[in-house]
């Protein structure tokens, strides 16, 4: 049968990818090791010291550890939002990109929350949140929100995996033994009949709506833990829109920079081409022209009538913060706005560029809301000790963050290793919708 | 058959026996905890009725709710979240005469176990604008009726007295600091690492008395509790030279500052009172009374230490001074 054929084939052409692990590979996955170890350390120095050894004093109760648990669940989120839609509205490029997206929901959906771990001073009484629940508190919201959009994440994401992993039974003679046993325990009897796939379909479509509201409340929730609060600089009803456009903003971003690793380095030029890319460009222009209309509504209104507290906070950031705010309110939005514009810009490393600072751009973004707020209340600071007056993140809060991107990243790798990166059943079912038979487009960059 | 007859009676006997031993222990125990009953004033009723023995000898019946434990008695976490009955605490805290003696902070750091720089009561020199002259504020938690820390307290780890105070149970508390957060008047503490002084055992922990701290757990302002149990005033308020801090009851309408005792209502209507913030909507529960007619001169309130004075170099009057060389 020429389906099953082809499948063979794809099996055969993606198993390096599984397989192999050449030496830089190896070098990596020790250096990410290596980063997460050292966080490992600083977590257990943390934990042993007390968290006097974090910039963290009184004012600035919340560090970069909040900064990358926002960072990471809004990847996840705008993951979500992004493969969901995808998904929806069977987009007919989402094939290339549609697995990238959604690993990177699922890894970063359980490292944000690592984060906010590392800012609770009083680890060994999580389970408190359950025994005494109070569910007039956002904390309660934001936990049954993630704990829910995280199920429902991982559902989605395994949904998407079942037919590679039918295809990956069914053709790995030569693999380990733990390895098919772990396919066709994962396959769980998938045979990929007309009424089989039907069903999968409907299912994933299902989801795939339901993901993104359960991301939308997720971040919104999120969004709310600082705008609930009495504080100036947090205190704002476009909070929660904001939020999920300065999601979708990095998260876009992330997608480019990983579709450009993952391209280069398992050369999948045919797979993950420049049309990929320009539409990835698109959204994130169409984004960041979004992002940057609600971060000037933002500060625009907040300096227009100048409130005494509002007006003390843009003080701060318009001294103290001076280049943070420029680099992230300016350069993060107006570069990537500028090179996306333009149709002569719109290469792949132009794009990836700009995807990168737009990255950056909101994570500082994000530290510009966390923390001038705190150096900022309503009654002001009079203190002696400069560590309670300034925030400044330590090298424990620092190892920490880097090994949580080294945790992402590795888990990526991991997962690769897993289930190839390009879903096969995706090009199985283009072939046999599309053009029909083998002489089809994906066949055509094949060669 | 007979058997179960028998076993029936034993446990019947028993139960006769405990009945017994309680109804006489509870009148022994209770003819002590009368003495001590908070007031004759209604209550609200627990529906658990106690038997006492008056000291004249009679027998009576009394609701639960309406025995006090003993005021030197070691309340638990659980017992400190009901509050002092029929009580509305209030503070007011006259500007006027305040001129940074400190004895208010010191004293409470003294009864709380604080470190040098940990201040449940803090004094921050405030100026209202730049025509105005600043003035010395002493700022306790507010222990606000409306209070945004409680609000967002994910575990019940700190919550609101029927007579008043906001506590912050520490066995209960995780360290989340969304507390911290959320208190816009910046009352809130937390314990960053663990110090010697949270080994000390002798004195059982109660939010009452927020002695021992614990590492990773928030700490503030507790109005005193265990003092109050007793009569006596908060310690800021019983030490302080000047009479600045008055406290009392909303409900009896009376504040005392240890020396003149005044109508609460009377006070805050003949002065001018207001509650910092009041935009917030928090409703504090302490009042200030505006900073006319001092008795002190502001210079006063810099004869102490070099590092407190360090702490307002930020206003712009105090560069001033520094300028003319005053301080």
């Amino acid at each position: 049968m020429d389906v099953d054929i082809r499948k063979r084939e794809l099996v055969k052409e993606f198993s390096p990818m599984l397989l192999k692990s050449t030496k830089w590979s190896k070098i990596w996955i020790g250096i990410l090791v290596g980063f997460i170890l050292w966080g490992l350390a600083a977590f257990v120095i943390q934990v042993i010291k007390g968290h006097e050894v974090t910039g963290m004093r009184d004012n600035v109760v919340w560090g970069i550890y909040i900064i990358n648990f926002i960072f990471f669940v809004c990847l996840s989120y705008s993951g979500a939002f992004i493969s969901g839609i995808l998904h929806f509205f069977k987009t007919p490029w989402k094939n290339s990109v549609s697995r990238i997206v959604e690993i990177i929901t699922v890894v970063s959906l359980i490292i944000g929350p690592i984060f906010i771990l590392l800012c609770i001073g009083r680890l060994d009484r999580l389970h408190y949140l359950f025994l005494y629940p109070r569910i007039q508190s956002p904390i309660t919201w934001d936990i049954i929100a993630i704990i829910t959009d995280l199920i429902g994440c991982f559902i989605y994401l395994y949904l998407t995996f079942i037919p590679d992993f039918a295809i990956l039974r069914d053709n790995s003679e030569d693999v380990p033994k733990w390895r098919r046993k772990l396919y066709t325990f994962l396959a769980i009897g998938y045979r990929d009949t007309p009424t089989q796939r039907n069903r999968l379909h409907k299912i994933t479509r299902i989801m795939s709506a339901m993901i993104i509201a359960l991301a939308i409340v997720a971040y919104t929730v999120l969004a709310w833990i600082f705008s609930l609060t009495l504080q100036p600089g947090w205190n704002s009803t476009i909070f929660a829109p904001y939020f999920i456009v300065a999601g979708l903003y990095s998260g876009v971003g992330v997608i480019i920079i990983a579709m450009y690793l993952i391209r280069k380095y398992f050369k999948l030029d045919h797979y993950i081409r420049k049309v990929h890319f320009i539409g990835a460009g698109v959204i994130l222009l169409v984004i960041s022209l979004l992002f940057g209309y609600f971060t000037f509504s933002e500060y625009f209104s907040r300096w227009f009538s100048h409130k005494t507290h509002d007006a003390n906070l843009l003080n701060t950031l318009f001294n103290r913060y001076f280049w943070e705010f420029i680099f992230a309110n300016y350069i993060g939005v107006l570069v990537p706005i500028v090179i996306l514009f333009f149709k002569k810009f719109r290469t792949i490393k132009s794009i990836t560029f700009a995807a990168i600072i737009a990255v950056l751009g909101l994570w500082l973004n994000r530290y510009l809301i966390v923390v001038p707020t705190l150096e900022t209340p309503y009654l002001p600071i009079q203190d002696t000790r400069p560590e309670f007056i300034h925030y400044s993140a330590t090298w424990v809060e620092w190892a920490l963050s880097f090994a949580g991107i080294a945790a992402f990243v590795l888990f990526f790798i991991l997962i690769m290793r897993l289930v190839p990166i390009i879903p096969m059943s995706g090009i199985i079912d283009y072939e046999r919708e599309g053009k029909g038979g083998t002489n089809s487009v994906t066949q055509h960059q094949l060669k | 058959m007979e058997k179960g007859n028998t076993k029936k009676g034993s446990t019947n006997r028993r139960k006769f026996l405990k009945i017994g031993l309680l109804s006489g222990a509870t009148t022994v125990a209770g003819a002590t905890l009368l003495a001590n009953l908070a007031s004759e004033e209604e209550l609200q009723a627990s529906g658990e009725k106690i038997r006492v023995l008056t000291p004249d000898g009679k027998m009576v019946e009394v609701d639960a709710e309406s025995i006090n434990n003993y005021p030197e008695a070691h309340i638990t976490p659980a017992e400190s979240r009901k509050g002092i009955p029929d009580r509305k605490f209030v503070m007011v805290i006259d500007l006027a005469k305040c001129k940074n003696a400190r004895n208010c902070v010191e004293s409470c750091q003294k009864a709380h176990n604080l470190d040098y720089n940990e201040e449940f009561m803090k004094i921050q020199l405030i100026q209202d604008h730049e025509e105005a002259e600043p003035y010395w504020f002493p700022k306790p938690c507010y222990h606000c009726d409306e209070p945004p820390c409680v609000t967002v307290c994910p575990t019940g780890a700190t919550f609101k007295r029927d007579d008043g105070i906001v506590l912050i149970d520490n066995d209960r508390c995780i360290g989340c600091k969304f507390c911290i957060t959320s208190c816009p008047y910046s009352a809130r503490q937390f314990n960053w690492s663990h110090k010697p002084k949270f080994d000390d055992t002798s004195q059982p922990y109660s939010p009452e008395t927020s002695v021992p701290g614990t590492e990773g757990t928030v700490m503030k302002c507790d109005f005193c509790p265990d003092m109050l149990r007793q009569g006596k005033l908060p310690y800021c308020a019983s030490s302080c030279p000047m009479g600045v801090i008055y406290f009392g009851d909303k409900n009896e309408d009376m504040v005392t500052n240890g020396e003149e005792t005044v109508r609460f209502s009377e006070l805050i209507n003949d002065r001018g009172g207001y509650r910092h913030l009041e935009h917030l909507g928090t409703k504090p529960n302490v009042y200030y009374l505006p900073a006319v007619n001092r008795q002190f001169p502001l210079e006063r309130g810099f004869d102490v230490d070099e590092e407190i004075i360090e702490r307002y170099k930020d206003v712009p009057f105090v560069q001033d001074l520094k300028d003319q060389g005053k301080i």
